[in-house]
C-alpha cells in the first residue's frame, strides 16, 4: 500500500523508542510528502533498565541521554514537532484517566489531525503502551468527525485476535531514514540493532520485514475494547 | 559507577546516617519479562522521593552485595548491588546490573528530591 496525504498526522507514544521500530518509516514517508507531523512522547523512558555492564548510566542521567536520543531520532526522519510531555516512565496507567484523556483532547484540539498512530489497547505488552492506547482511543472516541485510526499491536495473541494487520506500509524508500531513528536511540537499542544486523547477513526475510513494512490496525470501533468510560 | 569496594561504600553510607535523606528504591524484571517468557511471575516495587532518617546503614557480603538502612521504627533494604557512585550532585546512587547491562535494582539516597 502507499502511504495516503494526510492534513495531519499526531503520533502518541510514551517511550522514546516506541516510535523507532514500529512507525519512523511511516513518519518518515508523511514528512517527505510534506503533510505535517506531530510526536508526542509522554516520557523520556526515565525506568529503561539498559544501563551496561560496566554501567555508561546512572537511574538519574539516563533521562538526559534519552532526551538526546530522542531528538536525534526526530532529526532523522525529519521532524520538527516533537512534544516531550513530561510524565513518568511506568507510572502512566497510574495518572487519573481523564486527565490522560484531556491531555490527548488538547493535542487534538489544537493540531487538528486526520491521522492519529498509537498502541492497539489490549495488544501493546507494556503497561505505559496500554495506558496511551486507553487514552487516545477514549479521546478520540468522544470526537463527532473522528480521525483515522492506526493502531500498532505485537502482542502474542494479536495474530490470533486481531487476524492479519489490514495497513501494511511499503517503506523501502525511506529504510535509510528508519535505520537512523533506530540508532538514535542507541542506548537501549544497542543489543537489537546487534542481533538486527547479524540476522539480515543471514538473509533472514521476518528481519528484513521490518525496514521494508509497517504494519497497522484501523482501531475497530464495533469492537471496542471498553463499553463505556 | 565503579564496582562496589565494601569499605569505601560504607563510608559514603555512614555520611548519611542520622540525616533526612530523600529515598529512591526500585526492583524490576523489566515490563516486557512475561511478553517473552509467558510462564515468568513479574513482580517489582518503586519507591520515589520518600524522606527517611537512617540511624544505621550496612554493606554486607560479597557481589552482589546487600545494602541495608535501620531506622528508628522500621528497614530498608536491597540485595543485588554491584556498582555505586557519589554523582555531581553529592547523591549516593548504589545498583545492580546484571550479567546483560540491565538494571536489576536501584537504591539511592540524597538530601536534595530526586527529580519527578
Amino acid at each position: 500500500m502507499t502511504i495516503p496525504q494526510e492534513r495531519h498526522v499526531l503520533v502518541v507514544f510514551p517511550h522514546p523508542d516506541d516510535e523507532a521500530f514500529g512507525v519512523s518509516g511511516t513518519i518518515t514517508t508523511h514528512i517527505k510528502q510534506g503533510n505535517p507531523v506531530t510526536y508526542a512522547c509522554l516520557t523520556l523512558g526515565e525506568m529503561g533498565r539498559n544501563l551496561g555492564n560496566p554501567p555508561f548510566a546512572t537511574r538519574e542521567s539516563l533521562p538526559v541521554i534519552r532526551k538526546k536520543e530522542l531528538q536525534a531520532s526526530a532529526d532523522a526522519m525529519g521532524l520538527t514537532d516533537l512534544r516531550m510531555m513530561g510524565l513518568r516512565d511506568k507510572t502512566i496507567e497510574f495518572e487519573d484517566d481523564e486527565k490522560m484523556v484531556g491531555l490527548m483532547t488538547d493535542l487534538i484540539e489544537e493540531l487538528n489531525p486526520s491521522k492519529i498512530v498509537t498502541f492497539y489497547p489490549d495488544f501493546a505488552v507494556h503497561p505505559d503502551h496500554e495506558a496511551t492506547a486507553r487514552a487516545v482511543v477514549r479521546a478520540v472516541r468522544r470526537m463527532k468527525d473522528r480521525p483515522t485510526l492506526h493502531c500498532v499491536a505485537f502482542a502474542n495473541n494479536t495474530l490470533e485476535m486481531l487476524g492479519q494487520p489490514d495497513v501494511v506500509y511499503d517503506i523501502r524508500e525511506v529504510r535509510d531514514q528508519k535505520m537512523n531513528s533506530m540508532k538514535a536511540h542507541i542506548s537501549q537499542t544497542a543489543w537489537m540493532l546487534e542481533e538486527m544486523e547479524h540476522k539480515l547477513q543471514q538473509g533472514d526475510t521476518e528481519t528484513e520485514n521490518w525496514l521494508t513494512k509497517e504494519r497497522f490496525y484501523n482501531y475497530r470501533w464495533n469492537e471496542d475494547f471498553e463499553k463505556s468510560f | 559507577m565503579e564496582l562496589v569496594e565494601v569499605k569505601k561504600l560504607q563510608v559514603e553510607l555512614d555520611a548519611f546516617a542520622g540525616r533526612d535523606v530523600y529515598l529512591h528504591l526500585e526492583t524490576t524484571n523489566g515490563s516486557y519479562a512475561t511478553h517473552f517468557n509467558e510462564g515468568f511471575f513479574n513482580a517489582g516495587a518503586f519507591i520515589r522521593n520518600v524522606v527517611i532518617n537512617y540511624e544505621l546503614g550496612k554493606v554486607v557480603g560479597d557481589s552482589p552485595h546487600r545494602v541495608g538502612l535501620k531506622l528508628p521504627h522500621g528497614w530498608v533494604y536491597a540485595q543485588g548491588i554491584t556498582h555505586y557512585e557519589l554523582d555531581d550532585q553529592g547523591r549516593l546512587l548504589l545498583a545492580g546490573h546484571d550479567g546483560t547491562g540491565k538494571l536489576a535494582v536501584a537504591l539511592q539516597i540524597s538530601e536534595t528530591p530526586f527529580s519527578y
